[in-house]
Order: structure tokens, then C-alpha cells, then sequence
């Protein structure tokens, strides 16, 4: 059973996520923001992780860092999901590990295909 | 009074003449030596002895006929601030020192025009100072009791050591400086006490003579008009003497202001040009007041002594008749302070010529070549010296031999008619740069010619052949020439008759000559420097055209020569700074040659300087249109370069101005950018949350549980309204930036807006069982624009329940009353505002850590529109910084 964690602060966005992966046989994590992104992190490998970046506290760069940065989570691939679509906001976010970019709003068909593609 | 009495009291008085002199030397940058008053006191000097004791004799002998004298210079103080003016800031600009210096230069630094004038004012001013002495001479003899004695040693004639002392004087201040365009401070100061003592005393006796003597004008009218003869004094003018008067006050006129005195006190001596301002008034009420007794005297004389006694000496014999010797000692002092001014600054201002225009130009050059710099100096200085008591020694001779039988108003006349020869070239001159040299030498000998020959000539004749055919029947019996009426004109008397003949035939020489010959290049150039000297003052040293070769090195060799190593080391410097010339420089070029010769003026006068500057540099021939046009294009440029100069400061200015205009759009456009970010992102997000339920409801092939598919649903109900929220706030917040938005101000009362906005947002709290309390009692109208009130309160209570635990919030509104204003208050118990967010909070899409919720429902433009509103009312909104619990917002609004 393949594992992701959806790290994102909009409760009706993470909703449709989470109904769309669980169809898929995902077992979803949720966080609603970094920070508690970094708690989940702690005790669990995901596949995948599903970060928006725009959020309180810790964002989703910072979120990606730790992610790099981590032994444990060198396998997990990193999605970003964000409504900052601006060239330099994607080279950006590639430049820092990002295994996808992928930018709202979205097709939640298309971001299902995708993970899945991504993850073979 | 006894002989040594009197020299007693003469030491003692120019012993404190001496120290006033002394101490103002020291102290020349005070502002009791530098004033207007003593400026316009120290102009007075006008009035010698010839005016203390002349204008009774001639008041005495030929009724109000005196006056002219004083008319003259009265008449001309007005057009002083136009002439004077423009003669300072010339002679200022070109370091003259003398009326020689001045005229001379104006002809092309003309070397012989120079010497001309000084001779003619030598000519001039001998006979002039040694009326002074014979004023002194008698009055001495009438105080002493004792006539003047003839054939006595000079060794034992008082005069004689007066003489002396008086060229002490002149001498000890009027050569400590080499450069003769300083100021002599020491000498100006003293002049205007003598010439407050002179009026002072004239006054006294006047007063004296009319309220005690007699009683009172009407009195001694009265007396006088029974005389025989009363008729000839008391007559105003007829049109003869019209005519004479006209000329005597023409020729007073001219006296003003080209006496080498009166041109070394005018000009030389004056600090300030605003000083005229003062001498436009004072001047002529010094005059006014040194004549208002002079026919009482006169007239009271004349009842007293008849026709035994010399005029001129009344105010003398009056009080000493009287036997009020006090009152005599006094007048006799003014007298002699008259005296002692007039022969010091006419010998300072002589000397100087003498030096500088025609012993130095004539015969020292070479010398100063050869010699070391203090010897030099000292050269400079002892010529003249020894001019002054050259002048004063002349002077004494001249009264030995001729004074003594002439009256002092004759003498005084003839003085001024040769003194006036100067004026066509010194007035014609000054506003009309055709008038040449050779025009300016022709004009003031043929006027020379003609003023000896109508004036010094007949008396000299007479006084060697001791016949009068010279003067009744002409030269060689031709009635024509006859000297006091020539061609005829026999109306007018012979200083009169003579001033209009040869003033008349001196303009015309000058006027036809300069209109028949091209006058030199170097002539014109000054000539320009002169006339149109407003514009070449800002020309400064490329006002003089000049073309060759010329080192460095050669023309600062001179001026060490004559201003020492370190002077001429220092005037090169700022030479080289004002022009920003590197100062290794090695060939000179016109700026330094003309700021050469001007340096070297002072001290050996400007002929002098030309001609060594001259004999170090080679100079080319310029033709005289090729200077005209250089002086034009200078011109020019000069004002073309002030114009660039003004446009170039303009355009500075318009560049920084556009910097600061395109900084601040490039500001403004990141803000937009951001902004537009910012929307688009906010934006996205119901968006992106409305496409996506609206995805899977679509997709959904039945198996979605009933109530996840009527969430997605709420959720896209719910995403639209905050989608519409945005949008709305956006719309509302562009238009308050931009100040489209117009407030509808109207007088509220703000108890019932604080409640309708309570009621609105009632229900959203109750949802969180959050309290809100209002404080406010107070029933207040002031005009508000209500609905922006109310979505301000709104955004400010909804943001507190944001920021408030569900149960435990209260929310308090509080308020308070200031003079000319409300305060409203929303005060919260929930987490508070993190310090670094304070300064942030009101910016757009701003949002605090702090919420409770994690997304909140506002648009993050709630403070930020909130603000907006509150500053269009003309109040302010901020936050608290509170430590520990709750948040308080406060928002002012005035009253009027």
C-alpha cells in the first residue's frame, strides 16, 4: 500500500485529495501545515508527499528541506501542489528537490496520474 | 590771545587729532569708522576754509552769490547713486586710487593722460592748498593780534611749521600701505570729526552773532536794508546773472566729484556702497546748515565794521570785537580743522597721483626691475612722502608769493575751473565708449589753454607788468580776445566766463576728435570695461583681450619684485583656484596678465604695471573689430553659459525628479505585481477547491458515500462565497486606494452603529459562544460615513473572534471622548498579536500566525480596507501592543 502525505492548510482542497487517493488504495496523511507535516515526518515514511507551499508557520520550502535533509525520507518523493504558477516560483521549486511541480487549480485526475506515474 | 598761547592750543588739538587718527587706524573694522555717517562727514571735506571764511567775504561783497557753490554739489547728490556707483565699482574692480588712475585708464591705461591730469591737478591744487595756508596764515595773525608781516624768515612765520605738521600728518597715515587703493581709515575718521567740529562752531557763531549780537534775522534786515547799497546784495538774479550762476553751480558740480580730494573720500574711501544712501540726504543738509548764517554774518559784519575790515575774517572779528575770545578760539578751530582736511586728504590724494602716474611711469621702472623687493617698497612709499612735502612745501611758497594779495574765493574759482577740464572726458567718458585718448589729451590741453588765458593770465599780467591793457582791450588789442569777455561775451563773471569757454571748446575737441579717429584696440577695450562695466564685472579678467606669448614665470618674477615673495605667492594661488588653472602652468594667458596688471596697480598705478607686464610678455597686434568681436562672443558666452548653466540645474532637477517619480513606479509596480499575486493566489483557492468537488461529483460512478458528496457540495457553496467575498473586498479596496470611493458623510450617532454592527455579526459569535460586551453609553453624533463604519467595526469585531478560544472570548467595545474627536475601542481576551506582526497588520493579505482558525474566512484585505477607510475620515487606526492576553484595536475619528 503506497503511502502520501497531503500537506495543505485549505480543509475543502485536502478533502477532494484525500477521497481521490483513498479511491486509489493510498493511505493518506494528512497535515495542515508544515509544521505538523514535521510531526508526521517524524514517525512515518510516506511514498510521497503532496506539499503546497503558501501556508502559517513552517511553508512548504522549509517543509522540502527537511525533507532533503532526512536519511529516513531519502526515497519520498516530493510533489509540490501551489497556486504559484510564476516561471521563476517553478524553476524555483525544482532547483530545491522537487520531484514535481504541479500547480492549482488542478485536475484531480491528473494529479492521481501523475503521483502514480511518478511513483511507477 | 598770546602767540605761544594759540600754538599751544594748535599742538594740543592736533595732538588729538593725531590720536584719533591712531586709534581708528587700529580699529578700522569697527562700526564706529565704518558707517555711513562718517563716510558722508568725511564727504564734507568739501567745505574748506575757503567755505568757513570765503562764502562770508563773498556773501558780504556780492549778496547770495555764494550760493551756487553749494547748490552745485546739492544738486548733484541725487544723480550720485547712478554715477558714484558705477565710479566705485570700476574703480574697485581695477584697484584705482587716484582720479588720474581712473581717467587714464579708461583711455588704454594711457600713460601720458595719466601724467596730464596729475599735472593738472598739481596745477590745480597748489594754489588751492596754499589758500588754506593763507587762511591759516591770517586768521593765526588776527587771533595773535599781530598783521602779518612781510620779509620775515620762513623759520619764524608759524605758518611755515603748520605746514609741517600738517604734511606730518598726511604723511604718517596716508603712506603706511604701498597699495594706494587701501584704505585709509585713520585719515577718514578724522576728517568727519573735523568736519562735525567745523559745522558745530560755524554754527555756534552764526547763532551767536545773529541772536546775541543782534537780535534775531529780522534785526539785522532791518539794519542792513537801510544801507546805502543794499540793493546789489539782496538782488535775486537777473538773467546775466542768471547765467553766472548757472555756470558757477555747473562748475561746482563738475568740482564734486573730480577734486582729487573729493574723489579720494567718494570713491576711494567708501566701504559700502549703501553708505551713498545715507550721503544722499546728510550730505545736503551739512551744506544746507553750513550756509543757513552765512548772509547774517555777512550782513551783521558789514553794520558792525563797514567797509574797514576783510570780509572774509568777520566770523572772527565779530566775537573778538565783542571781546569773546573763547567764541574767536573756537571759530578759529573750525577754520583750521577746515584746513587740516582739505590739505591732508588733497596731498594724500596728489601724492598718490604724483607716485603712481608720473614719477614711477616716468623714470622709477627700471630701477624696480633692479631692485629687491623691500627696497621697493620703500621707494614706493618715499616718493610719496616726498610728494607730500613737496606739495605742502610748494604750496607755502606759492602763498608767500601770491596768495597773500588774492582773495581766498577768487583762488578756490580758478582751482575748480581747472579741476573741471577733466569733465567732459571723465562724463562723456563713463557712458560713451567712442570717446578716445588722443580726444580725451586735445580736450583737457585746449581747455587748459583757454582757462589760463581767460583767468590765471590777466592777473598774472597784471601783477608782473602792473598794467591792465591785457585785460581792457585783448591780446594785441583785439577786442575779440579781450580775456573776461571773449567774442563778446562780457556778461559773466571771469571764473564763469571762463568755465563756459573752455568747457565748451574742451567737449567740442573731445567729442569731434573721438568721431573723426579709430581709437586704438587696447583704448576700446577699456572703454567697453568702462562704460558697459556691469556686464564686464562678470568677465572678470577675460574682460581685458590679449594676444602673445607670456610665461609664468617672467610675470610672477615682477610681482615679487614689487609685492614680495609671499604676497605675489598668495594672490597666484587663488589666481590659479578661482580659475581651476593647474599651478605649474607655464604660459600665461590674458586672465593672468590682466590680473597681474591689476595687482601691480595699487602700489605703482596702472600705467606703471602695463608697461612692466608689458616688458617681461610679447604681445601681438589685434585689429580693433577682431577685440570687438572677442568682446562680444565673452559677452556672450557669458550669458550663454549662465542660461546653460540655469537649464542644466533645471534638467538636474527634472532628473531626480523623474529618478524619484520612476523609483517610486517601480515600486508601485512590484507592490501591483505582488498584489496581483497575492489576488491570483487567493483567488485560486476557492477556485481550486470549487474544481475539484465539482471534478469528482461529476466522475463519481455512484459509489461516493451520500453525505462526502454533500460536503463537496457545502464545500463548493461555501468556496463561492469566499470566492465573492474577494472579489468584493478587492473591488472595495481598489477603489478606496485609489480614492475613487466617495464617503457618504453624514451626522450619525455612533451608540447606534456600534449596536448595528454587534447585530450583524451577533449570530457568527454566538456560533462560537463568544461574547461581546459594548461599553458605550454615550449617545454622540458626528459625521461619519455610516455602512464603511459598520464594515470597518465588522472586519475589526470578526477578526477578534478569530483570534478568540470558542467559550471563553469576550469581545469588549470600548470608547473614549477626546476634545475634537472619538476614540473606539475593540478589545479582545484571545491570543493576542505576535509584536513582529504589529507593524504588518494592517498591510493587505496580511495574516497573523495567531488564528485560531487555520484559514480564515476574511480576505486578508480587511485591516488593510479597514485603515483605508478610517484615514479617508481624516482619523487613524492602530493596535496596541499588548504583553499576555487579548488584542486591542482603536480606531479615531474627529468630530468636525
Amino acid at each position: 500500500m503506497k503511502k502520501i502525505l497531503i500537506v495543505d492548510d485549505e480543509p475543502n482542497i485536502v478533502m477532494t485529495l484525500e477521497y481521490a487517493f483513498k479511491k486509489q488504495d493510498f493511505q493518506v496523511y494528512i497535515a495542515r501545515d508544515g509544521s505538523e507535516a514535521l510531526q508526521i515526518l517524524e514517525n512515518n515514511v510516506p511514498d510521497v508527499v503532496l506539499l503546497d507551499i503558501m501556508m502559517p508557520n513552517v511553508d512548504g520550502y522549509q517543509t522540502l528541506e527537511y525533507i532533503k535533509n532526512s536519511k529516513m525520507l531519502e526515497n519520498t518523493k516530493v510533489v509540490f501542489l501551489t497556486a504559484k504558477t510564476k516561471d521563476t516560483d517553478i524553476k524555483k521549486g525544482l532547483n530545491l528537490g522537487a520531484d514535481r511541480y504541479l500547480t492549482k487549480p488542478f485536475s484531480v485526475k491528473k494529479i492521481v496520474s501523475e503521483i502514480l506515474g511518478l511513483l511507477g | 590771545m598770546s602767540n605761544y598761547g594759540l600754538i599751544t592750543i594748535i599742538l594740543v588739538y592736533l595732538a588729538i587729532l593725531f590720536y584719533i587718527a591712531f586709534i581708528a587706524e587700529k580699529n578700522s573694522k569697527s562700526k564706529w569708522v565704518n558707517n555711513p555717517y562718517v563716510y558722508t562727514l568725511s564727504l564734507a571735506v568739501y567745505c574748506s576754509a575757503w567755505t568757513y571764511y570765503g562764502s562770508v567775504g563773498m556773501a558780504a561783497n556780492s549778496g547770495v552769490g555764494f550760493l551756487p557753490i553749494y547748490l552745485g554739489p546739492a544738486i548733484a547728490i541725487p544723480l550720485w547713486i547712478v554715477l558714484l556707483r558705477k565710479i566705485i565699482r570700476i574703480s574697485r574692480q581695477h584697484k584705482i586710487s587716484s582720479i588720474a588712475d581712473f581717467i587714464s585708464l579708461r583711455y588704454g591705461n594711457s600713460r601720458f593722460l595719466g601724467a596730464l591730469i596729475t599735472l593738472l591737478c598739481f596745477t590745480a591744487m597748489v594754489p588751492y592748498i596754499s589758500l588754506q595756508l593763507k587762511a591759516v596764515a591770517e586768521t593765526f595773525g588776527i587771533m595773535a593780534n599781530e598783521p602779518y608781516k612781510f620779509g620775515i624768515s620762513i623759520f619764524e612765520d608759524s605758518t611755515f611749521y603748520i605746514a609741517l605738521i600738517l604734511a606730518i600728518f598726511a604723511t604718517f597715515f596716508g603712506t603706511q600701505a604701498t597699495d594706494a587703493s587701501e584704505k585709509h581709515k585713520g585719515i577718514v575718521t578724522t576728517v568727519a570729526f573735523e568736519s562735525i567740529l567745523k559745522l558745530t562752531f560755524f554754527l555756534i557763531i552764526g547763532v551767536y552773532v545773529t541772536y546775541y549780537l543782534f537780535n534775531g534775522t529780522e534785526d539785522i534786515y532791518e539794519q542792513i536794508s537801510i544801507t546805502a547799497n543794499f540793493e546789489n546784495l539782496s538782488k535775486l538774479p537777473d538773467l546775466e546773472s542768471g547765467f553766472n550762476w548757472f555756470f558757477i553751480m555747473m562748475l561746482s558740480f563738475t568740482a564734486i566729484f573730480l577734486l582729487p580730494r573729493q574723489f579720494q573720500v567718494a570713491v576711494i574711501e567708501n566701504s559700502r556702497e549703501k553708505h551713498l544712501k545715507t550721503a544722499i540726504w546728510l550730505f545736503p543738509l551739512y551744506l544746507f546748515l553750513f550756509n543757513i548764517f552765512v548772509i547774517f554774518i555777512a550782513w551783521a559784519g558789514k553794520l558792525t565794521f563797514g567797509e574797514t575790515a576783510n570780509a572774509e575774517y568777520y566770523t572772527l572779528l565779530l566775537p573778538l570785537n565783542s571781546d569773546n575770545t573763547f567764541l574767536a578760539l573756537l571759530v578759529f578751530l573750525g577754520g583750521f580743522s577746515a584746513v587740516i582736511s582739505m590739505v591732508v586728504v588733497s596731498t594724500l590724494a596728489l601724492s598718490k597721483m604724483i607716485s603712481n602716474n608720473l614719477i614711477i611711469p616716468y623714470g622709477f621702472l627700471d630701477k624696480f626691475v633692479k631692485a629687491k623687493p623691500e627696497q621697493n617698497a620703500s621707494y614706493i612709499k618715499n616718493i610719496r612722502r616726498i610728494s607730500i612735502f613737496t606739495i605742502i612745501i610748494l604750496a607755502y611758497i606759492f602763498y608767500i608769493n601770491f596768495s597773500i594779495e588774492l582773495s581766498l574765493y577768487s583762488i578756490g574759482l580758478i582751482s575748480f575751473v581747472i579741476i573741471a577740464q577733466l569733465a567732459p572726458s571723465f562724463f562723456i567718458g563713463l557712458f560713451w565708449n567712442r570717446g578716445s585718448s588722443l580726444a580725451s589729451i586735445t580736450g583737457i590741453i585746449v581747455g587748459l589753454i583757454i582757462s589760463t588765458y581767460t583767468l590765471i593770465l590777466p592777473f598774472t599780467m597784471e601783477a608782473f607788468t602792473g598794467s591792465s591793457d591785457f585785460t581792457d582791450f585783448g591780446l594785441f588789442g583785439i577786442t575779440a580776445l579781450k580775456p573776461y569777455g571773449l567774442f563778446g561775451i562780457s556778461f559773466l563773471t571771469p571764473p564763469a566766463h571762463a568755465f563756459f569757454w573752455s568747457i565748451l571748446v574742451n567737449t567740442f575737441c573731445y567729442v569731434v576728435i573721438s568721431l573723426a579717429f579709430k581709437s586704438h584696440y587696447r583704448e576700446r577695450n577699456y572703454a567697453e570695461m568702462f562704460v558697459d562695466s556691469k556686464n564686464f564685472s562678470s568677465l572678470q579678467d577675460s574682460a581685458l583681450v590679449w594676444k602673445g606669448e607670456a610665461y609664468v614665470a617672467d610675470i610672477k618674477n615682477i610681482l615679487i619684485k614689487l609685492l614680495g615673495e609671499a604676497r605675489s605667492q598668495r594672490a597666484l594661488n587663488l589666481f590659479f583656484k578661482k580659475y581651476e588653472i593647474p599651478s605649474d602652468t607655464q604660459m600665461a594667458d590674458a586672465r593672468l596678465i590682466n590680473f597681474s596688471e591689476k595687482l601691480l596697480t595699487g602700489s605703482i598705478g596702472s600705467a606703471s604695471a602695463k608697461i612692466l607686464i608689458a616688458g617681461v610678455v610679447k604681445e601681438q597686434e589685434i585689429s580693433l573689430p577682431e577685440v570687438l568681436k572677442i568682446l562680444e562672443e565673452s559677452k556672450d558666452t557669458i550669458s550663454s553659459n549662465k542660461v546653460l548653466r540655469e537649464k542644466s540645474a533645471e534638467l538636474t532637477d527634472l532628473t531626480s525628479q523623474l529618478k524619484y517619480a520612476n523609483e517610486e513606479l517601480i515600486t508601485k509596480d512590484k507592490q501591483k505585481d505582488e498584489f496581483l499575486d497575492t489576488i491570483a493566489h487567493e483567488l485560486k483557492t476557492p477556485i481550486t477547491g470549487i474544481r475539484a468537488a465539482s471534478e469528482l461529483l461529476m466522475e463519481e460512478d455512484g459509489d461516493m458515500p451520500t453525505d462526502m458528496r454533500q460536503t463537496f457540495l457545502e464545500n463548493i457553496v461555501s468556496d463561492s462565497d469566499r470566492l465573492s467575498r474577494l472579489i468584493n473586498d478587492i473591488l472595495d479596496f481598489e477603489k478606496l486606494s485609489i480614492g475613487r470611493q466617495q464617503l457618504n458623510l453624514k451626522k450619525r450617532n455612533i451608540q447606534k452603529t456600534l449596536i448595528k454592527a454587534i447585530g450583524n455579526i451577533q449570530q457568527i459569535a454566538a456560533n462560537k459562544e463568544i461574547k461581546i460586551v459594548n461599553k458605550n453609553s454615550f449617545s454622540f453624533e458626528l459625521p461619519y460615513d455610516e455602512d464603511r463604519i459598520l464594515q470597518v467595526l465588522t472586519n475589526l469585531i470578526s477578526n477578534s473572534i478569530k483570534f478568540c478560544e470558542p467559550k471563553k472570548g469576550v469581545i469588549t467595545l470600548d470608547y473614549k471622548l477626546g476634545n475634537n474627536f472619538v476614540e473606539i475601542y475593540v478589545k479582545d481576551n484571545g491570543k493576542g498579536i505576535p509584536e513582529e506582526d504589529i507593524n504588518y497588520i494592517f498591510d493587505k493579505f496580511y495574516q497573523s500566525r495567531n488564528q485560531n482558525t487555520l484559514k480564515s474566512e476574511g480576505s486578508g484585505l480587511g485591516l488593510a480596507i479597514s485603515k483605508q477607510i478610517i484615514e479617508k475620515h481624516h482619523g487613524k487606526i492602530w493596535v496596541e501592543k499588548t504583553t499576555g492576553v487579548g488584542a486591542t484595536f482603536g480606531f479615531r475619528l474627529p468630530t468636525n
